[in-house]
């Protein structure tokens, strides 16, 4: 117990210390450096449960790509920020009233387990021991077994709102040259080089 | 107290030895692979390359480490100091921490962890950021042209890696790195009726993954011909124009450190990690540990092959193969691996 509730610690404080730099550092670069770091230490919570795939997945998948495009778009982006910065009191009122809400589902979801720890047996979907089903096949259990149909209307719809993205994206020009790899590579001496026999000092 | 030091102390002392071994061993061997770098590339082109430090040049890696050491570290007057300085640390730390779960041999590993596999890959879609971050905060068009670049290619062949995992997964059926090597143990040859040999190896089953985790490996280290982040021909060096002294150094270190883990990877993945070719008495005494290395240091040679004789890509070809080649073609080999598994009944 001693060592993990260290960790535990270790891994809240910062999160949420860097949480907070979000929010507050000046430039924004900064701001989405400390978001990795939040993420990160999320991920080393979600080791401390034991839900390693998840940590893992939320390894790759949120800092390893989502995080990536997000320091791009930042970096790339020019703005004012002390215009920026000037107006950050007036959405306090909308800030408070999100954090109000998070906080009393938070207590809500909390305190019913405290309460009614029996409940935690009704979920349709009871997590199996550890020692015997890693939680790397437990997930896909779910997933590809139980709710295989689920998973596949999900990803549908990651395809649609893609092509979608693609569709209203795509500017295809016509008349400019484009390279064409299978006709390059097609090309043999006979069909693209002409040797010819120059005389010399007569030329072509 | 007693059963503190037990419990906690002593596998923290154990832990924290092996660590250290393992990155005394790393580094030498780092050093060693930088200079065989060197060499392969001018052998190639009739030079000597580097030998006047020792004999053959075999002190060079280390002369270059105490010339980067005791330079002055030059900070550019409008870098970002402490992202400047940090991007080399996290580009060094990256690189190394993922070795932690890589088996030498079987049970000479750090930390032998369920989804070993996934912690490689998470910890290697990561280094991205000792790139962006360098060529963001040395506040210089070179450098940031560099990272952009990098960003992108390290996150589009991280796709085609991915699925190249995963045929090896299903193959397998863990993601525990100690039991894909031992998963090759048993293949084609045993299926045929011969011993454990070179031919249970996934390389032969899996040949056209074999060829795309190698390219899609030298995209993601950004070794040529997929060096575009530090083309010297339009960057000069990339992210690292701005770097000097030990900060350079540990670029460079982290770079060599994922291209030996990538080359790691290929061995567990494909060639059977630490198993002897063939089963023979003389060659199974060989420690693995030495089949390991020398696995390792065959695909380095790949590497340093291709470094010394494919001209570098143009960037639009890059993207091309990574996203039009590599994408549909290891999609396509997860679903006949998977059919086929499924139907054979082989996994």
């Amino acid at each position: 117990m001693g060592l993990q509730a260290i960790f535990f610690y270790i891994f809240a404080f910062v999160a949420i210390a860097s949480a907070f730099m979000v929010i507050s550092a000046k430039n924004p670069v900064h701001s989405v450096l400390f978001l990795i770091l939040v993420f990160f230490n999320a991920a080393g919570l979600f080791l401390l449960t034991g839900a390693e795939f998840l940590a893992m997945i939320l390894l790759v998948v949120y800092i390893g790509a989502v995080a990536v495009l997000f320091l791009f778009v930042v970096m790339m982006l020019d703005i004012d920020f002390a215009e920026l910065r000037s107006g950050v009191l007036q959405y306090a009122p909308i800030g408070i009233l999100v954090g109000l809400i998070v906080a009393a589902e938070l207590i809500v979801v909390i305190g019913g387990s405290v309460l009614t720890p029996q409940a935690a047996q009704s979920i349709t979907m009871p997590i199996p021991n550890p020692a015997q089903r890693t939680n790397t096949a437990a997930l896909g259990d779910v997933l590809y077994t139980n709710y295989v149909y689920f998973f596949q209307i999900a990803g549908m719809i990651l395809l649609v709102a893609m092509i979608g993205a693609i569709v209203l994206t795509l500017r295809h020009r016509q008349h400019i040259k484009r390279q064409d790899i299978s006709r390059q590579v097609a090309r043999t001496p006979a069909t693209a080089v002409e040797v010819v026999k120059v005389k010399s000092g007569q030329g072509l | 107290m007693d059963s503190f030091f037990s419990t906690y102390a002593w596998p923290a002392i154990v832990m924290i030895a092996q660590s250290l071994l393992l990155l005394v061993c790393l580094l030498i061997f780092i050093a060693y692979i930088l200079l065989a770098d060197r060499k392969i590339w001018a052998a190639v082109q009739l030079r000597r390359g580097p030998n006047v430090v020792g004999p053959f040049g075999l002190f060079q890696s280390f002369a270059d480490l105490l010339k980067f050491v005791f330079k002055e570290p030059i900070i550019p007057a409008g870098a970002n100091k402490g992202v400047f300085l940090l991007a080399p640390l996290v580009s060094v730390t990256l690189a190394l921490a993922t070795w932690a779960v890589i088996p030498f041999n079987p049970n000479w590993v750090i930390a032998n962890i369920n989804v070993g596999l996934l912690y490689v890959f998470a910890i290697s879609s990561l280094e991205v950021y000792g790139i962006i971050m360098s060529g963001w905060a040395s506040n210089s068009k070179y450098a940031f042209l560099g990272a952009l670049r990098s960003a992108a290619q390290m996150v589009s062949y991280e796709v085609s890696i991915g699925f190249v995992i995963v045929t090896v997964l299903l193959c397998v059926g863990s993601l525990n790195l100690t039991d894909i090597v031992n998963a090759q143990h048993t293949g084609l040859g045993t299926m045929m009726g011969l011993p454990s040999s070179f031919l249970d190896w996934h390389f032969i089953p899996l040949f056209p993954m074999f060829v795309v985790f190698f390219i899609s490996g030298l995209a993601e280290t950004n070794r040529p011909p997929f060096d575009l982040p530090e083309a010297e021909s339009e960057l000069v060096a990339g992210y690292m124009v701005e770097y000097s002294s030990a900060p350079y150094m540990m670029l460079m270190l982290g770079e060599y450190a994922a291209i030996l883990l990538i080359c790691s990877l290929t061995s567990i993945l494909f060639l059977g990690g630490w198993l002897p070719p063939v089963d023979f008495w003389l060659i199974n005494w060989v420690p693995g540990i030495i089949w390991f290395i020398l696995k390792v240091g065959l695909i380095f040679f790949g590497y340093a092959m291709v470094k010394a004789f494919v001209p570098r890509y143009r960037y639009d070809q890059l993207m091309r193969l990574g996203w039009k080649v590599f994408l549909p073609l290891s999609l396509a080999m997860v679903v006949i691996t998977a059919f086929v598994l499924k139907l054979t009944g082989w996994a």
